[in-house]
């Protein structure tokens, strides 16, 4: 493989492949276990909230660690439209991947119930109780995690394409 | 960044604009469409999207809601109409011995909220002489985690899995054209459930308590119990009434006015609280963890605490209405056991609950009453 010229920092790497790991196996779970009323929906959903907080702890440091340490420029020949679809996406990317936890978290306590991760740590609820709020969140879990799944989608696409198509240095500059 | 252009550009030069390049590589573009059809397909897959056969928590919703003629917007889809109860638990020492749960430690009152119902999915009901009456808790220990459940007046449950749950609903769905069940399916559903049949028959033979404070309720799944030492043990418990039991004939029964379960309710707790003791009961080596098997009589029984109920009132926001009595909100010290019905309770309250949240709610029958000093 050629070596890239510009490449991520280590740490963004490490951060982005860890991430993605664990944000598309949440998107599967998190399908998943609504999707059954075996054992596997109760242990499934301990599982969701935990990868879940996890995310939202990952993100915050890899949304600091970006801004200490900036990506490097895309292809100067990439045009425009592509440049800007590439950064809008990562924004809301970033955007997902904090919104997902927070609205989990937020929903989990204006429904009234216990957030328990890990199996034994209780996380403080961080709304009130109330079951209209509850209502709108819950219903925003769902639009946000199909809006993230799509991105995920384009995005997986732009990778492939930049990889196997234009066979430029971007995804070499991630792995 | 014109310095950067160098490091960018591909091997022979520029690269084409995006039109050609996709032209060029039609393979490629083909190998990349295949991934990403396969990647939402998988995602579909795992949703359950392709397989509308697996039982779902919202095709058990939405079947309750059909055999219930339509869902009663706002409401619980099932145990529909109910008040909610205020009072404290103070456990025992043998509690204590055999489960680690905080409720059990202190043996200083524990904080409880509850709701007591009927079965049935009409929240507007006439209090009926056969109703299943429940009793839902919130038993929350100080600076500890809390423990919810959601027990029954019924000796075992109808059926022992979710999918016989479910096919029982079916089979006790109005056909359309007659507007009531046809019986044709339930006597095929009985004939291949012996577990239903013989619980019809202990349902007919119990003497019906005359209401919710002279009644005892089960927990009917089976439990884990985890003691102080780590030792497990298969339980289920009841919460027995102190009341002395009081039976009412069929006849005077149906002589009651639509609400006279919760009128009496509300008139005997104004009078003093109403106390019941929490029976556990331990399964032997062999007994089958099992919802529709009742446990052989002899089993040994232990006294966990008492509960007391002091206080009754109206659902309102923010009350035991806007509660989900997931009976898997465990505390340490209780795990679920491998009793299928627990998993599949969990999984279809939160499909009730999210949709009930979502609805506007009218009045509960029993509005605006409440009974009993607070403690
Ligand atoms: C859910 C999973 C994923 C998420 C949430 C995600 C998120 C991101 C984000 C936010 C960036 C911007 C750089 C940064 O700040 O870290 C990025 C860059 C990148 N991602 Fe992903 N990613 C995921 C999966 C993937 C996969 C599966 C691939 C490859 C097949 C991939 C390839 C890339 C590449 C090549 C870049 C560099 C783009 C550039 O040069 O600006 N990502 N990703
Ligand atoms: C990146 C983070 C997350 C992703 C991608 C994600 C994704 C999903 C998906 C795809 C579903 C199923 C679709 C639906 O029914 O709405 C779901 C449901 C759910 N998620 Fe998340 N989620 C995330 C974080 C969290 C967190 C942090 C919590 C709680 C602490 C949480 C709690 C839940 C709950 C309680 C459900 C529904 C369970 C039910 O209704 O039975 N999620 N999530
Ligand atoms: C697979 C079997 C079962 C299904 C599908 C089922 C379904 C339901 C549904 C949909 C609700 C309404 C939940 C809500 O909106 O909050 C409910 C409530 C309730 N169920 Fe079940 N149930 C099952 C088994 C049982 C068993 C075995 C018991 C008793 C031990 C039980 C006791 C209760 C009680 C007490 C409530 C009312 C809780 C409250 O007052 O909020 N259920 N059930």
């Amino acid at each position: 493989m050629i070596r890239p010229a510009h490449r991520f920092p280590l740490l963004s790497r490490l951060l982005h492949w860890t991430m993605a790991v664990l944000v598309l196996a949440m998107l599967f779970i998190g399908i998943g276990m609504v999707s059954t009323v075996s054992s596997r929906y109760a242990q499934l959903v301990a599982i969701h909230k935990s990868i879940g907080i996890v995310i939202l702890v990952l993100v915050a440091i890899r949304l600091i660690n970006r801004l200490l340490n900036p990506p490097p420029p895309l292809p100067a020949d990439l045009p425009w439209w592509q440049v800007v679809a590439a950064k809008a996406s990562h924004w809301v990317l970033y955007l997902l991947m904090f919104a997902l936890p927070l609205v989990g978290w937020a929903m989990l306590s204006a429904a009234g119930a216990p957030i328990v991760v890990f199996g034994a740590v209780h996380l403080p609820p961080i709304l009130p109780h109330d079951v209209a709020m509850f209502a709108v969140l819950r219903a925003a879990h769902t639009v946000l995690a199909l809006l993230l799944f799509a991105t995920f989608l384009a995005h997986l696409g732009a990778a492939l394409f930049h990889a196997l198509i234009r066979r430029d240095e971007v995804l070499p500059s991630m792995v | 960044m014109p310095d950067d252009e160098t490091d960018h550009a591909a091997p022979d030069g520029g690269t084409p604009d995006t039109a050609t390049l996709l032209k060029r590589n039609p393979l490629q573009l083909i190998a990349i469409g295949v991934v990403l059809a396969a990647t939402a397909g998988a995602f579909a897959y795992t949703g359950g999207f392709l397989t509308p056969q697996r039982l779902s928590p919202n095709h058990f919703v939405d079947a309750m809601q059909t055999a219930a003629g339509g869902p009663h917007e706002g409401f619980r889809r099932a145990h529909a109409k109910g008040i909610c109860v205020a009072g404290h638990f103070v456990g025992t020492l043998q509690g204590r011995a055999l489960s680690s749960a905080a409720v059990f430690a202190s043996g200083q009152p524990v904080s409880v909220s509850g709701r007591l119902a009927e079965s049935a999915p009409d929240p507007f009901a006439k209090d009926s002489s056969e109703a299943v009456r429940s009793m839902a808790l919130r038993l929350q220990p100080a600076g500890a985690p809390e423990w919810r459940m959601a027990i029954n007046d019924t000796p075992g449950l109808h059926v022992s899995t979710p999918q016989a749950f479910y096919d029982n609903v079916v089979a006790s769905t109005p056909d359309p054209a007659t507007g009531k069940p046809d019986p044709a399916k339930m006597q095929a559903f009985l004939a291949q459930h012996p577990e239903t049949v013989a619980f019809l028959a202990r349902m007919k033979a119990r003497v019906l308590a005359s209401g919710f404070a002279t009644d005892s309720y089960n927990s009917v799944d089976g439990f884990i119990f985890v003691a102080p030492n780590g030792a497990r043990r298969l339980v289920r418990w009841t919460m027995q009434a102190e009341e002395p039991f009081a039976t009412l004939p069929a006849a005077e029964r149906a002589a009651k006015p639509a609400n006279y379960m919760f009128d009496d309710l509300l008139a005997r707790v104004a009078k003093g609280p109403i106390k019941w003791r929490m029976i556990a009961t331990l399964a032997q080596p062999g007994d089958p963890n099992r919802a529709a098997e009742v446990w052989p009589a002899n089993r040994t029984h232990v006294d966990m605490g008492e509960l007391t109920i002091d206080h009754v009132e109206s659902e309102a926001t923010g009350n035991c209405q806007d509660i989900n009595f997931d009976p898997l909100t465990l505390p340490p010290g209780v795990a679920p056991s491998d009793d299928p019905i627990p998993f599949a309770r969990s999984a279809v309250y939160s499909v009730s609950f999210r949709r009930r949240t979502e609805e506007a709610k009218a009045p509960s029958a029993v509005a605006n009453k409440s009974a009993g000093a607070r403690s």
